[in-house]
């Protein structure tokens, strides 16, 4: 017995197909459902379909300071994570010449993910702290004459923790796309008298487009659901999304958790999709 | 070890003792007794907030009752949510008390038999009547044990008002809490809560990040410094709590706290660096503290403590030899060798009378009775804590006990409270 040529694909596909409803679809619509349910602090779960969740966010100022809050982290971790990724991936595609030193020194780039996101996070505890490494050094050589308190359990060191944490996920597609830039397009350019800038600004930045895009796609997801950094290196002082999130899980208060994470699911989606009308990366890669 | 061959105590739960018994439950579903023999050891997992869980510890439950004890460690959160969301994943819980307003309407706990319980009768009476040894009624602000000790039946959702033969926890730890201090970096006496939101310790200070426990701190402070007022600290209103959120987010946004903490080894860190100077503090944690050589005061105040329990409970599910074990495992813990462990750790345990014979006279007057030490103070691993003369923090067991103003708690706001509470952690 033979299957016809239309179903056989369908079956290929069925594995990962089942997979994505069991671990993916159901649990967000679960979620999706959860947030309309009602609850109590000895009945955890009382199924209901109301909009209290909801309201509760959408009329809490807090609501908006938070995501605000958010939305300031994710644009400097942005930022910065944008530009020391780019200015190493350029260095990487244009000015190192062979192709093992790329690939060494790339590799070089990913040592720091050998160990833990946590472990990587909770090692900037000492060195940024009150009697930490720096600020022993700012002291003691007379250029602090008290220790800099902002240094740690600050939005500082959020963004620090950010830009340490996520660079390589821009330096990576950023890298992928520009090592597809044809040499002779720049050669090209500079034959015809463009300077290093314009290369730069009409070359290699458009032609980049999509490792950028891509990049900020994993920078902003990641930011957008972070608990853990903005805890450990804001001291919990910091506000964002993602920590109200995990108080209110904490507080078996699941309800108007369910309903917080589909809001900023939402949100984050958006951004995204707005990302994407700027830049196809589909039509580009 | 030492204490074994001292003590007649430590001969009563012996192996042997423990393979009777199970020898009994096992005859009770197996014909034929060799069998026994052939069983694995039990193993029970706890799950707690790891205040009590120590490798010492279960060491020694494995030498002297023949138990493997595992630990599962978590936050005070994370306690509730497995008891309430996964009872199966444990064998036994390590709870506070008030954590149990909210995990025996779920029916997931059995209440103990206290005819089981060989030193039932021992146990601290703040447990077993509300009232200290002495017969004076302990503070009933917040959830003081009494209220939530029994249950109404072995299989029950409902608290019993009286004491009743199904107990819901048996206690393993309790103590008193206060303020820590650096005495190093604070150079006058410390005297009040209100001193938490002092400006002088601006960017100095920290408060704990659980809000049953937190908003107990945060009354206390407020009440200190005569910012609010309350009927009833450990149940209050709309009003009191948005009142409590309110001085307490204003001294955020003054930028009083460096940071909030949610661990025990986050408070001794941020004390231990010197990031602060003064803040909501375990017992504990002062003593690991002092442990790095860095000097922390666990300061009595006035307005008095804010006290907590904790205990062992029994989730439903424990049955047959394990749940035999974990009466085992319990009676075990009464019998002493723990008691005088945990006492060493600066907390107080259930059963007085049996830890007693497990300490040294030097080591009863010093962390029991208020005495100064007669000899260096040591840990239960064998480091010096306090030299010879010392006083502890706050005096004797009943100096501090008797002066518990409340206890942590869930409210019947709780939903509210939690709201607000992060709000002030957001804000």
């Amino acid at each position: 017995m033979s299957l016809s040529s239309r179903t056989v694909p369908y079956f290929q596909a069925a594995p990962l197909a089942l997979i994505f409803l069991a671990f993916f679809v159901t649990p967000v619509l679960l979620v999706g459902a959860v947030s309309f349910f009602d609850y109590q602090t000895w009945d955890i779960l009382i199924p209901d379909f109301n909009f209290y969740n909801y309201e509760y966010l959408l009329e809490s100022s807090t609501t908006y300071r938070t995501y605000a809050n958010t939305a300031k982290l994710c644009a400097l971790a942005w930022v910065f994570t944008l530009s020391i990724g780019f200015t190493i991936a350029y260095f990487l595609a244009f000015h190192v010449r062979t192709v093992p030193t790329q690939i060494a020194l790339f590799l070089v780039c990913t040592i720091p993910f050998w160990t833990s996101n946590i472990i990587r996070t909770i090692s900037w505890i000492p060195l940024l702290g009150r009697e930490g490494l720096v600020n022993q050094a700012l002291v003691g050589s007379g250029l602090a004459a008290e220790p800099v308190e902002w240094l740690l359990y600050s939005e500082f060191a959020v963004i620090l923790g950010y830009v340490h944490l996520y660079t390589l996920f821009m330096i990576v597609p950023i890298f992928n796309s520009m090592m597809r830039i044809d040499p002779a397009l720049i050669e090209a350019a500079r034959d015809a008298g463009a300077s290093q800038w314009q290369v730069l600004w009409t070359i290699v930045i458009p032609l980049s487009r999509p490792g950028i895009a891509i990049g900020t796609i994993f920078v902003i997801a990641m930011v957008m659901g972070d608990y853990f950094t903005v805890d450990v290196l804001g001291g919990a002082k910091v506000a964002s999304v993602g920590k109200t999130i995990v108080n209110e899980l904490g507080y078996l208060q699941y309800p108007p958790a369910a309903a917080n994470a589909v809001v900023l699911t939402l949100v984050t989606i958006l951004l995204i999709v707005g990302l994407m009308r700027i830049v196809n990366i589909r039509k580009e890669l | 070890m030492a204490h074994r061959s001292r003590n007649p105590l430590a001969q009563r739960f012996t192996r042997r003792d423990f393979l009777s018994t199970s020898a009994a439950a096992g005859a009770l579903t197996i014909t034929g007794a060799p069998f026994v023999h052939a069983q694995e050891p039990v193993t029970l997992r706890i799950a707690g907030t790891g205040v009590n869980a120590f490798n010492e510890l279960a060491a020694k439950a494995k030498e002297e009752v023949g138990i493997n004890i595992e630990y599962i460690v978590l936050t005070s959160d994370d306690v509730v949510t497995r008891a309430v969301t996964q009872p199966t994943s444990f064998d036994m819980i390590d709870s506070e008390y008030w954590m149990l307003r909210k995990i025996v309407p779920s029916g997931n706990l059995q209440g103990m038999d206290t005819t089981r319980i060989k030193e039932y009768d021992n146990i601290v009476p703040i447990f077993t009547k509300g009232e200290l040894p002495d017969g004076t009624p302990v503070a009933r602000q917040g959830i003081s044990p009494i209220k939530v000790s029994y249950l109404t039946d072995q299989v029950s959702r409902a608290f019993a008002t009286e004491p009743t033969q199904w107990m819901t926890l048996i206690p393993t730890v309790y103590n008193a809490d206060t303020l820590g201090i650096r005495p190093d970096l604070i150079d006058r006496p410390i005297e009040s809560w209100s001193e938490l939101l002092n400006p002088e310790f601006r960017g100095k200070a920290a408060i704990l990040d659980i809000p049953s426990i937190g908003i107990m701190d945060a009354a206390m402070v407020c009440e200190a410094s005569g910012l609010a007022t309350y009927e009833d600290k450990g149940n209050m209103t709309r009003a009191e709590i948005d009142r409590t959120m309110a001085v307490l987010t204003e001294a955020k946004r003054d930028g009083q706290f460096r940071a909030f903490w949610k661990e025990f080894n986050e408070s001794v860190t941020l004390m231990a660096s010197g990031e602060v100077v003064i803040q909501s503090m375990w017992s504990p944690a002062v003593t690991a503290v002092r442990q790095q050589g860095v000097p922390c005061v666990y300061q009595p105040l006035k307005e008095g403590y804010r006290a907590w329990a904790a205990g062992l409970g029994m989730p439903a599910h424990l049955q047959g030899r394990q749940l035999d074990a974990a009466y085992d495992f319990i009676n075990w813990y009464l019998s002493g060798w723990v008691g005088a462990f945990l006492n060493r750790q600066g907390y107080y345990t259930a059963v007085l009378g049996t830890a007693k014979e497990y300490m040294s006279d030097d080591e009863w007057d010093f962390w029991m009775d208020g005495q100064p030490a007669a000899s260096d103070v040591l840990s239960p691993t064998g480091v010096v804590i306090e030299p010879a003369g010392s006083v502890r923090d706050g005096g004797s067991f009943w100096d501090r006990m008797g002066a518990v103003s409340v206890w942590n708690t869930v409210m019947d706001e709780d939903r509210y409270m939690v709201r607000k509470w992060n709000e002030f952690i957001a804000a």
